[in-house]
């Protein structure tokens, strides 16, 4: 059984006051908690500060590029389906540069666990607006304030029918903890958007600006109504929900290729006898 | 016996598995056989041909001349009855094309009728133009026979029936009706293998091991991924299409780094969106093996035709510096082999292997004795279980004497494996420190670099000894040149250097073609290109300038004749 030391990283090179501490602190414990050792999970991260989340840890990393996590968390899982994968990465990430891999990563129903660190700025860059900056901000680059509309990544993944999608806080370790170790026993691509702010550029979104506003889906509600998920997925502005908005049992991708229904495709050997059958094809 | 038979028609006719019947029946028949295929960017209508050159010899290119045109449409004639050697023959249905023609060429065959007539339906008016075909070559049709009932086992005995009525029909309407043809087919031989390039490379994947195939449909790539996704359960293969090319390199590097062989492929566009994914693919250093489908550009330039004007593009496109690979072969049989060696560079030295190919090559076929599957290589360079878990300690990027870092496959052992975009430290965490950036950028590139050069075929010599002309090409012009060669060795004192192995460049130690090439007094560099980009890679690597270049960029692949005609001014 790990213990919290084993999951310990490099120095990170976060801000101080940063939600991100919070998220790595409750990550490893969720890990320690599933039981889950350093080398045996992967995270797939992109760039923002985000994206340096697994150096700040010890396990199997692969940081690529700004927007790329999903197909290459989709790339590990098709050819090792017994590894778990986690992409982690920014709202600037992977709501704005891979869009595309977002949706399709939920189409297909790739066993992957997406945390988005959700801070509705970019930190990295120094202050534009993300793809969740509320519309009407003013930023350095855009002085009449933000035009486009905030992308709601909730509502978005339910009208896609995401295998799992859910909502949490920096600030709520406990509900943070509870939800990504959900999302990493759920069967399926999971979307946990993490409520995190943003000390050095996001002025308006703060610790307390959250506080305010988030609270705990109550205990009654269904997350298999997809309708009533919609709905509450809409919820955005004086009431934030927090916890798990949607849910469902679809076919996860992994289980759908008959090649690895036994083993996963990079512990089985290649057999050269197949190659003569294969020539005579072409007689 | 050396003829070309020209299947002319609008999309959606079945020109091509016209032509892939006719071209399995003449190479089971132990012909030699080179197809090639001309078509246009729609589903539907427009013009299309297919054109089969036959011999009892080795045959690697296309010719000019034509000695029997099946059209199927009006515009086939339009087009191509010039085309015609005076003693050929053009054959037609006149019911089918509203129209008929007059001269000794002309043969009305009424496909459609007798489709109907012996077969019990017109569908199958081209199974009796391809016995027609045969019939005035005087074949035997007992290998057809065999091919149709192989090709319709799954529809049924009396499918198989009908085409065998149709067949015959057509056969023996030819051999009744062109008599006085001067057509005589030469004896039967062994059964050869035919091969597309596009095959071949799908089939060397499979030999190298590959197990994982990620890309995004784009002519004239998209063959490799049905070819490996026809055999994915067969041959233990994933075969995923990405939503974008962005997608499928990062897919393949995401499989690679957990372990499997894997590839993508595409065409210029499509690598265009790739180029990132292949500096990261080089940072990480993550094998990968990239196919580069050439075709006319720029952007959508002319989606189904040939060019091969994407060779400076391989070689200098994604930020940064760092080494590559770029073979480029000339034929479905080196397209194997090099498809197989690429996969085996990539993994030995964890740098991105480009297979450099085009329209024309992945389009056509060729006939073989058969491949060597025993030349295939492969040996596993990652560390595994039993071997990973005896470390001590284990670095991803750790500095070594040859650069090469042991490559290990995560989750198989307590050591865990990082690797960074960012410039990273030899456990693969991000650093800005110069020392260490300093010493990854000599590890990636000057430790590696030789090495990987020293493994790189010289070219491939042929003709003369010591040519005073040298005819020099790269990639899918290996066999027009070749022939060029053997047609004008009777007069000149000629050979044939050609590159498959481009970069890094071939180095003159194992054959000094520099020297042969300074011994010519005249050297052609021809390309399917308008600016000559091997000629400029050659002067920028050895500064070698050859005398002339002849250059082919109206999207169309180089035929023999007219070949010969324009080296004829450089050469005299």
């Amino acid at each position: 059984m790990a213990t919290l030391d084993d999951y310990k990283g490099q120095k990170p090179a976060w801000c101080p006051g940063c939600g991100n501490f919070s998220i790595l602190k409750t990550f490893k414990e969720a890990m320690r908690d599933l039981g889950l050792e350093p080398h045996q999970f992967t995270i797939v991260s992109g760039i923002g500060q985000a994206g340096k989340f697994p150096h700040y840890l010890k396990c199997n990393t692969f940081n690529g590029l700004h927007g790329r996590t999903l197909p290459v968390a989709t790339g590990i899982r098709l050819a090792n389906h017994e590894m778990p994968v986690i992409a982690v990465a920014g709202d600037g990430d992977c709501y704005g540069e891979g869009g595309n891999h977002l949706m399709h990563a939920m189409r297909r129903n790739v066993n992957v666990k997406l945390f988005v660190h959700d801070n509705q700025v970019y930190g990295l860059t120094k202050g534009q607006a993300s793809p969740t900056t509320l519309e009407g901000t003013v930023t350095k680059n855009a002085p009449l304030g933000v035009f486009s509309e905030q992308l709601n990544p909730m509502a978005l993944a339910v009208a896609l029918d995401c295998s799992f999608v859910a909502r949490s806080f920096s600030d709520d370790p406990e509900h943070l903890k509870a939800v990504m170790k959900d999302a990493m026993n759920h069967r399926g691509f999971c979307l946990v958007d993490i409520l995190q702010p943003c000390v050095s550029f996001n002025k308006v979104n703060t610790h307390e600006w959250y506080k305010q506003r988030a609270y705990h889906i109550e205990p009654g509600y269904d997350p298999t109504d997809r309708l009533k998920a919609f709905e509450r997925a809409l919820e955005w502005g004086d009431r934030i929900p927090l916890g798990i908005i949607y849910r469902n049992n679809r076919p996860v991708l992994e289980e759908r290729i008959p090649v690895i229904r036994g083993l996963p495709l990079v512990k089985q050997s290649i057999e050269i006898k197949k190659l003569k059958t294969l020539l005579k094809e072409f007689y | 016996m050396d003829y070309s038979i020209k299947i002319g028609g609008e999309a959606g006719q079945g020109i091509q598995t016209v032509g892939d019947t006719i071209g399995r029946v003449f190479a089971r028949t132990g012909y030699h056989v080179f197809t090639n295929q001309d078509y246009e960017s729609r589903i539907r209508g427009g013009h299309n041909f297919y054109q089969i050159r036959i011999s009892d010899k080795r045959v690697t290119a296309a010719r000019d001349t034509i000695d029997i045109l099946a059209a199927f449409d009006r515009e086939s004639i339009d087009l191509h009855a010039g085309e015609v050697a005076p003693q050929g023959r053009i054959i037609y249905d006149a019911s089918v094309l509203k129209q008929t023609f007059d001269g000794a060429q002309f043969l009305d065959i009424p496909f459609t009728n007798l489709a109907a007539e012996h077969g019990g339906s017109g569908i199958m008016a081209n199974t009796v133009a391809i016995g027609a075909m045969l019939g005035i070559l005087g074949m035997d049709m007992d290998v057809l026979l065999a091919v149709i009932a192989e090709t319709f086992q799954k529809k049924g005995e009396h499918v198989i029936k009908a085409n065998h009525a149709s067949a015959l029909a057509g056969f023996d309407y030819a051999v009744k009706h062109c008599a006085h043809c001067s057509f005589s087919a030469a004896a039967a031989a062994e059964p050869k293998m035919l091969i597309a390039g596009i095959d071949a490379i799908g089939f060397g994947a499979v030999a190298a091991g590959c197990r994982f195939y990620a890309a995004y449909p784009m002519t004239p790539s998209t063959g490799i991924m049905n070819y490996l996704a026809a055999k994915e359960t067969e041959c233990g293969i994933i075969v995923e299409q990405a939503e974008d090319e962005i997608a499928a390199v990062n897919m393949a590097l995401g499989a690679s780094f957990a372990g499997v062989r894997a590839m993508t492929a595409t065409s210029g566009g499509g690598f265009a969106l790739m180029v990132e994914g292949l500096s990261l693919a080089a940072i990480t250093e993550t094998p990968i093996v990239i196919g580069l489908g050439q075709r006319p550009g720029p952007a959508t330039g002319l989606p189904t035709r040939t060019e091969q004007a994407e060779l400076q593009f391989a070689l200098h496109t994604a930020h940064g510096e760092f080494p590559r690979v770029i073979l480029a072969p000339g034929d479905p049989e080196q397209a194997f082999y090099l498809t197989n060696k690429a996969f085996d560079l990539t993994e030995k030295y964890q740098v991105p292997v480009i297979l450099v190919f085009d329209q024309y090559l992945a389009d056509s076929q060729w006939t073989f004795t058969g491949f060597d599957l025993e030349k295939a290589v492969h040996k596993d360079y990652r560390l595994r279980a039993e071997a990973l878990t005896s470390l001590h300690d284990y670095k991803r990027h750790a500095y070594t004497d040859n650069g090469v870092s042991p490559l290990a496959v995560p989750g198989e052992s307590r050591h865990v494996v990082v690797t960074d975009s960012d410039e990273h430290t030899e456990d693969g965490h991000i650093t800005e420190d110069a020392e260490t950036r300093m010493k990854m950028v000599e590890k990636r590139i000057f430790r590696k670099l030789p090495l990987i050069r020293s493994e790189i075929t010289p070219p491939g010599h042929y003709g003369s000894a010591a040519p005073e002309v040298v005819l020099v090409g790269w990639g899918s012009t290996y066999g027009i040149i070749r022939e060029a060669v053997d047609r004008l060795s009777g007069k000149k004192n000629i050979a044939m250097l050609h590159f498959s192995e481009i970069y890094p460049f071939p180095a003159t130690d194992r054959f000094d073609y520099l020297t042969l090439l300074g011994n010519a007094k005249k050297t052609v560099c021809i390309e399917n290109n308008a600016t000559g980009q091997f000629a400029r890679l050659m002067r920028a690597e050895t500064g070698y300038v050859f005398t002339s270049m002849v250059h082919r960029y109206d999207g169309r692949p180089f035929t023999l004749e007219r070949l010969l005609g324009e080296l004829d001014g450089h050469i005299g």
